[in-house]
């Protein structure tokens, strides 16, 4: 049966099992390996990608489901310059990545925060990113690079912000 | 070229295109085909490269050891660039092929001769031998954090700093000066006194037809401009826009995939397959029974038992015909063994003391225990534990007659390369093992199980096969960290001195030191008493260290806590006599601000645990409400002796905190019926963003022999952990995970809360 859709602006017609997930016909069928498998049960997010703008977890969506949408993965999430997105940026800056394995998924989640609250606060970015694991413990690395790339803190006000915050639990 | 005899020497040599290379030769006559794009002509008896320096004056730093995000390609590529005073900016770092001229030698020297302190004299031969015994055991292996301390201080400084001098000379020689007025900087040789500077590349000819020294000086560490210094990592920009390129990501033309299940109780084999269902799937190409094999090696022996395997068009396609196979397995005698089972053999196994073993007697404790004042005991226990890796496991192979390839992320490529060609009965040499980037190893990694999985399957089909476990199957055919109990008993004196301190555990591995403690206790009795069981063994991030790194600093805490002592007090006090451990406690208390009041609710707890040759004290800051706890903040202070990356240090600490944590909250591979009951991330759960704590970390540069880093953050979370909850609630917890305690109930009972 053939679906047709867009894959990070190009778009794309395949004779594709219906139920075939979207992460496997992207890494089998279009080659983009940078979508990672970890779970397939939506429970680790290495799989994330945007549907329509909005972080969605590509291993348990049906090839069907994205009839006619925009998919982008880590490899369409350069500006259309070429340049990286800022938050790919920040990961350098940050040294965010360890084995980077989740990485994908966990700059696909952020991406997608960002653009729908592009100043996010500490409980919003756990809600964003709580479904990423990353088994290498990157956690911290990844708040201070989302913050970074926010539209209001700079580092140092972060930094006392979440000491302050600890100490009047 | 240099002597070429059965020791082992630095030497030099002509690289293909005009450069030069620096390494190791061993004996004349050493053609190394698989070597020959990296040498030329010229070449041969130089098998082992450090370093290669173009025409162009870019440095090459070859690192034998794996990349799984510790970072180690670009820390030896710093300890290499350092003493050879490389331009950074010119330097570019790759990893050594999996052949046995790459073998491990120096990981091999410290591992056999641990604390043996050879004289420069001896070290060619003592590396010669090494050499011989790493390549015979193929030995390749990244873990037991030693990278650093083993091939960047045994190898990749030493190359460096003898081709710096090598430099020197000969542009002394060109120039006709003083060889001590010619310094190095960025790679280019410099007289400053005639205005002269030249790249590295202008004496590449002469240098490769000279002999180093094979004891050449190192900088002074406060001359260092690379190592100690923030370097970005250089395998971090290829995993932010998903180029970087991981086992999984492996694809090859006319490739199938493959899913597949082994037995749920290990060791079982395959009795009768029905795969009707699973043959009817559209896109199975074949399902096929893999034979249980068996290699043995460093870790002893790994048994890869027999597995039903799918293989398709589609890994989503065999991963549910897998599911849909109905496989009978064979009774292994253990069907009935639940995790209670196993823990009531420990505690049998403990009291009955058959054949105890001992790790450390030090003064007369029977008479101690007799003596006392009083007597404090407490048993402690924490289950098995999976690795769970983010990527799974995965392997890809083409097996021909009678060669393969192999496309795999592993801890220990020329051990693979050797296992893959042993069960397929072919020469190693044969065999081509393509190392990639691991999406995690935390020793997982070291065994080959999944790489002679696949080497089986694409030999039965007769075409390249990508093998993916699922994480089901990642999550229940580990090898596991064992579930350990351990029983304490203290004795005091009538001042509540501690002046006996006795430990029992069950199942000893390694490192050997792991169960002992620093503090100064008169008496000392610990050992451990065997206590087989059917659950396979695995080095699991920090190995022994995970487990006596929780007993024994959680009940030091209870130990000081029935002495009426602080808890760090009570440790400084017994740590007069070891002032690296004292410097480490003192800062992390600093740092914590350790005797600053907490409002109720809250609590703090610290340890200290020395591992894989660093020291790392660590503060546990906690809130705990409603029954649940909170980490709200950990300061951990690492003495690595020098952190060659700072920032890698950093991050590894952060790293092994996460990864400790995640055991200690919510940490359990439970046994029942034979088998492992968890499956997937949704009951074998990780720490996510919203649980994890603010880590701060700092850094004592003491000056001592360099730790290693990967491991070290790991041990003293829990047991830190812990005694912060006892702080806040007065629970002690003396079993893991944390998780499976209510908190609540424990504090509102105890009167500390509420």
């Amino acid at each position: 049966m053939s679906t047709s859709f867009w894959v990070n602006g190009e778009q794309r017609t395949l004779d594709v099992d219906p139920s075939k997930p979207l992460l496997w016909v992207l890494r089998e069928q279009l080659a983009l390996t940078g979508t990672k498998f970890g779970c397939g049960i939506a429970q680790c997010g290495a799989c994330t990608v945007h549907i329509d703008g909005q972080a969605m977890r590509s291993c348990v969506t049906p090839i069907s489901r994205v009839e006619g949408r925009q998919v982008t993965t880590i490899e369409g999430l350069r500006g259309d310059d070429g340049d990286l997105h800022p938050l790919q940026q920040a990961w350098i800056e940050h040294q965010v990545p360890q084995c980077g394995y989740c990485q994908s998924g966990q700059l696909m989640s952020a991406s997608a925060l960002l653009s729908n609250n592009p100043n996010p606060s500490d409980s919003d970015i756990d809600a964003a990113m709580s479904g990423n694991i990353c088994r290498c413990g990157m956690y911290g690395r990844i708040r201070e690079a989302i913050k970074s790339s926010s539209v209001a803190s700079t580092s140092d006000e972060k930094l006392f912000y979440n000491v302050a915050e600890v100490d009047h639990v | 070229m240099s002597k070429l005899t059965r020791r082992a020497f630095i030497t030099t040599g002509i690289a293909a295109g005009g450069g030069l290379v620096v390494g190791i030769a061993m004996r004349p006559g050493n053609q190394v085909k698989n070597l020959a794009s990296k040498l030329g002509e010229g070449g041969e008896g130089l098998i082992h490269t450090y370093v290669k320096l173009d025409s162009d004056n870019v440095v090459t730093a070859i690192v034998p050891h794996s990349e799984m995000g510790q970072g180690v390609h670009t820390a030896l590529g710093q300890m290499l660039a350092e003493e050879l005073d490389a331009d950074w900016s010119q330097v570019k770092v790759e990893e050594a092929p999996a052949i046995g001229e790459y073998a491990s030698y120096s990981a091999g020297r410290r591992y056999l001769f641990a604390g043996v302190d050879f004289s420069n004299l001896a070290i060619p031969t003592v590396d010669g031998v090494m050499m011989r015994v790493a390549d015979m055991l193929n030995l390749q292996i990244t873990g037991g954090s030693m990278s650093v301390r083993t091939t960047g201080i045994m190898a990749m400084r030493i190359a460096g700093a003898a081709t710096r001098e090598l430099m020197q000379t000969a542009a002394a020689s060109a120039w006709d000066v003083p060889v001590t007025e010619v310094t190095t900087e960025d790679s280019h040789v410099v007289h400053a006194a005639s205005n002269r500077r030249e790249p590295y590349s202008a004496f590449a000819a002469t240098v490769a037809e000279m002999t180093p020294s094979q004891t050449p000086a190192f900088k002074d560490p406060s001359d260092y401009k690379i190592v100690g210094k923030y370097v970005p990592r250089r395998d971090i920009p290829a995993k932010v826009d998903g180029s970087a390129q991981f086992a999984l990501d492996v694809r090859l033309p006319d490739m199938a995939y493959a899913s597949v299940v082994r037995s749920p109780v290990p060791g079982g084999s395959v009795v009768s397959v029905d795969d009707a269902a699973a043959r009817a799937i559209e896109g199975v190409l074949d399902v096929v029974v893999i034979p249980k094999s068996s290699v043995g090696g460093m870790l002893g022996e790994t048994l890869s038992t027999e597995a039903v395997a799918v293989v398709a068009d589609s890994y989503w396609t065999a991963n549910r015909a897998v599911q849909a196979l109905n496989v009978s397995w064979s009774e292994t005698g253990f069907e009935s063994v639940s995790s209670d089972d196993i823990y009531a053999q420990f505690e049998r196994d403990i009291s009955a003391k058959t054949k105890r073993e001992t790790d450390r007697k030090a003064g007369e404790t029977e008479s101690a225990f007799a003596s006392a004042a009083r007597v404090l005991d407490a048993d402690y226990h924490v289950p098995f534990l999976a690795h769970t890796c983010m990527e799974p496991l995965n392997a890809t192979a083409d097996v021909r007659n009678d060669s393969a390839e192999i496309w795999v992320g592993c801890q220990n490529p020329l051990g693979f390369r050797r296992d893959v060609a042993s069960i397929l009965g072919i020469d190693p040499e044969n065999v081509t093992l393509n190392n990639h980037l691991m999406g995690g190893g935390f020793g997982r990694k070291a065994r080959p199980d999944y790489a002679m999985q696949v080497a089986l399957l694409s030999r039965a089909v007769g075409r390249p096969v990508q093998l993916i476990w699922s994480r089901e199957e990642d999550v229940r055919q580990d090898f596991y960290r064992p579930a350990v109990q351990s029983r304490f008993r203290a004795a005091f004196d009538s001042d509540d001195n501690l002046i006996a301190w006795e430990n029992t555990y069950t199942n000893k591995n390694e490192p050997i030191e792991a169960p002992l403690i620093p503090y100064s206790v008169p008496a000392q009795d610990i050992g451990y008493v065997s206590s087989p069981v059917h659950i396979p063994f695995g080095a699991w991030r920090s190995v022994d260290h995970s487990q006596h790194g929780f007993f024994t600093e959680s009940f030091i805490d209870e130990v000081a806590n029935a002495a009426g002592k602080d808890a760090y007090e009570f440790r400084a006090e017994l740590l007069q006599n070891s002032p690296r451990h004292l410097a480490v406690l003192i800062r992390v208390a600093e740092e914590a601000q350790w005797t600053r009041p907490l409002p109720a609710g809250r609590g703090r707890g610290i340890s200290l645990q020395e591992s894989f040759g660093s020291l790392v004290a660590q503060v546990v800051e906690v809130t705990v409400a409603d029954g649940k706890v909170a980490v709200d903040r950990v300061v951990a202070v690492i003495d690595p002796g020098l952190a060659v990356a700072p920032d890698g240090i950093a991050a590894q600490l952060e790293s092994g905190i996460i990864y400790g944590l995640t055991a200690a909250l919510h940490g359990e591979i439970s046994i029942e019926n034979g088998a492992v009951a968890q499956s997937n991330f949704d009951d074998y759960k990780s720490v996510r963003m919203d649980e994890a704590p603010l880590i701060e970390t700092y850094v004592i540069n003491s000056g001592n022999d360099i730790g290693g880093a990967g491991e070290p953050g790991t041990p003293g979370i829990a047991p830190a952990l812990a005694n912060a909850v006892f702080d806040a609630t007065g629970l002690r917890i003396r079993q893991l995970p944390l998780g499976n305690f209510d908190l609540n109930y424990q504090a509102e009972e105890s009167g500390v809360v509420g």
